[in-house]
């Protein structure tokens, strides 16, 4: 996997991230990501990001969840071993919603769930590191990618200028696991601290 | 197109003409319909045209009274977002009194009049010699239905006008100029909110629909039968507010609410759908699968019986549509989709009352909708000449609300 580098840089306050966001797109620098400890109202707008599609995924899990549900009831009870409940038909389908109901919601939920975990690379397996421990305290840590002609001085400077502090030059391993390291490997001659 | 908060509506001469005409469609089917179910002795035909009657008055009252709730609800929610139409809730709302006092005249005439073919329980001899009735002549009596009637619908006005003279008051200012005084309001709008929400709880959502839908049927019972004529009206009502912020916001008004506020309006409106679609079920389930006699009776002519495909279709558009429609969240942040799914679900919930109502009165044959689609349009009419003349009031906007700043970088 290629090795890139990032400029990351710690803000304090909303007020001074959404500015900078907005400089450091405009000076047409390519942001990764903001990392932040808590969500926040339009910074996804602010970076650009397109809508995530989480929800169509979740409901076509809900649909095949449904399917699921109607035609095994349908073909376990009016079709493969019919039983009389109380005279009611085989095809009963009104005591069958709660269960397709309920399918509905566990497929869609842990669908959901699975796939969150895909598009986010998270696994119990995976360790991930920060760019800065700190994103997950009290700070919001904006990474920026650095292309051929980004001149690192510069970009430094530039995102000081807009209000970061602990500016700082890393390294991470791209692909699939991005961020992705052993607890015991020491990369880039340090050793990165687990988080 | 003006931006000023301080702005009123001004009605447009087509607004009222529109209103006035839908009234004069409503009093036309109203006056035929009872010219042609007359004729001497012709009991079940007089029945169909109070029928009619109590079905449109009591859905649109229970349906502009579900703007009261909404408003009470988020007040208590210490909701901010809902201050930037609060005014449209307000005028909806307005039309409680007025409406009210119709409801009014023709349930106490039912009550009181010759009419035993819709509430049998009010004819003395006949409750004499029914085992069930006479048993629960406790709560289906003319006293009490006459004093509970009386009671809602005094307590909805008067608690109604409290709430909207207190937000009236916020926009000379005076009462929210220091941080105690906007301490106090907050108190004051919470305690009547609270209030409000207490007669909710003991008419809308228990006593109202058992005494006023439910006693049609008068042997047949069911205790979620209130919560889920709430959900019905609420849902109903929601459209109401989302018709009148689309068609303000068309006309440049309300510079406040954005996208933001109709998506979670919209939310609102699918999740009570759905939430109505689920009462719909636990009521309507645990019948099917009992199949006791004297609960399946309601359901039979209903889910099965002439009036199946009206029955099956107010539930595809009460569920299915709106489900399908708003799932994504761009339909909930369109105009003409809001449009659409409001007025699907307004009608809709009106069909509802129309299959709560009628088979119990016409059990023969499905009556001719067109008369009270005409009665229906008349109580439309009125609901927009009463919200139009409120709206037009006072300002459109509660600039001075404690929690306008919520409702301005409201983001959902």
């Amino acid at each position: 996997m290629a090795i890139k580098k990032f400029i990351t840089g710690n803000f304090y306050d909303e007020a001074v991230l959404f500015p900078a966001v907005k400089k450091v797109r405009r000076a047409g620098y390519k942001v990764q990501d903001v990392y932040t400890p808590f969500p926040i109202h339009g910074l996804d707008k602010e970076l650009g990001m397109k809508d995530t599609d989480l929800h169509i995924a979740g409901f076509i899990y809900g649909i095949t969840g449904t399917t699921t549900a109607i035609s095994f009831i349908g073909w376990a009870l009016a079709r493969d071993w019919q039983i009389n409940f109380g005279g009611k038909p085989f095809f009963s389908l009104p005591a069958w919603i709660p269960i397709m109901f309920e399918l509905t919601v566990l497929f869609s939920a842990v669908g959901m769930v699975l796939t969150f975990c895909w598009l986010c690379q998270l696994a119990p397996f995976v360790k991930k590191d920060h760019f800065n421990p700190r994103s997950t305290d009290d700070t919001f840590v904006m990474a920026i990618e650095c292309t051929d002609k980004t001149n690192e001085e510069e970009a430094v400077a530039f995102l000081k200028n807009a209000g970061a502090q602990d500016v700082q030059v890393q390294s991470r391993e791209t692909g699939w696991w991005f961020g992705r390291y052993d607890r015991e490997t020491v990369r880039f001659g340090r050793k990165v601290p687990a988080v | 197109m003006s931006t000023s908060t301080t702005e009123k509506f001004i009605p447009a001469k087509r607004y009222n003409t529109i209103a006035f005409a839908l009234m004069v469609i409503g009093v036309i089917a109203a006056i035929s319909l009872f010219v042609t179910t007359g004729g001497e002795g012709n009991h079940d035909n007089r029945a169909r045209f109070w029928a009619s009657l109590l079905q449109n008055s009591v859905y649109f009252l229970l349906v502009v009274n579900a703007a009261m709730f909404f408003m009470c609800a988020t007040t208590l929610a210490w909701g901010g977002w809902q201050i930037g139409f609060t005014r449209v809730t307000e005028a909806i709302a307005s039309c409680v009194p007025v409406i009210g006092v119709i409801a009014l005249v023709i349930l106490l005439a039912l009550c009181f009049g010759d009419h035993h073919t819709i509430y049998h329980w009010t004819d003395a001899e006949h409750v004499a010699h029914d085992p069930v009735l006479e048993h629960k002549s406790g709560f289906l009596s003319k006293g009490f239905f006459a004093t509970v009637t009386i009671l809602t619908v005094v307590l909805w006005s008067f608690l109604g006008w409290k709430m909207r003279q207190l937000s009236l008051k916020t926009d000379e200012g005076d009462i929210v100029s220091t941080l105690e005084k906007r301490k106090k309001f907050v108190w004051n709008n919470t305690v009547m909110a609270a209030l409000y929400i207490v007669v909710f709880a003991l008419t809308v959502m228990s006593s109202v629909p058992w005494l006023w839908v439910m006693s049609i049927d008068a042997h047949w019972y069911s205790t979620m039968f209130s919560w889920y004529n709430f959900a019905s009206t609420f849902v109903a009502g929601l459209s109401l507010i989302a018709l009148y912020v689309v068609f303000l916001k068309n006309n440049g008004y309300l510079p406040m609410v954005n996208k933001e506020h109709l998506h979670d309006l919209g939310k609102f409106i699918f999740a009570f759908s759905i939430f109505w679609t689920y009462l719909w079920f636990a009521q309507f389930m645990l019948i099917w699968y009992a199949n006791i006699p004297e609960e399946t009776v309601y359901f039979k002519p209903r889910a099965e019986g002439i009036y199946s495909a009206i029955f099956w279709m107010m539930l595809i558009i009460n569920f299915v549509a709106p489900l399908l429609i708003f799932m994504s969240k761009d339909s909930k942040r369109n105009y003409t989709v809001v449009t659409v799914v409001s007025v699907l679900v307004l009608f809709g919930h009106w069909l509802d009352y129309f299959q709560m109502v009628f088979p119990a009165v016409s059990p023969d044959k499905v009556p001719m909708i067109l008369f009270d689609m005409g009665i229906g349009l008349g109580f439309v009419g009125i609901i927009m000449f009463v919200t139009g003349k409120t709206l037009s009031r006072h300002s459109l906007t509660a600039r001075n609300h404690p929690f306008v700043k919520e409702a301005v970088i409201h983001h959902t």
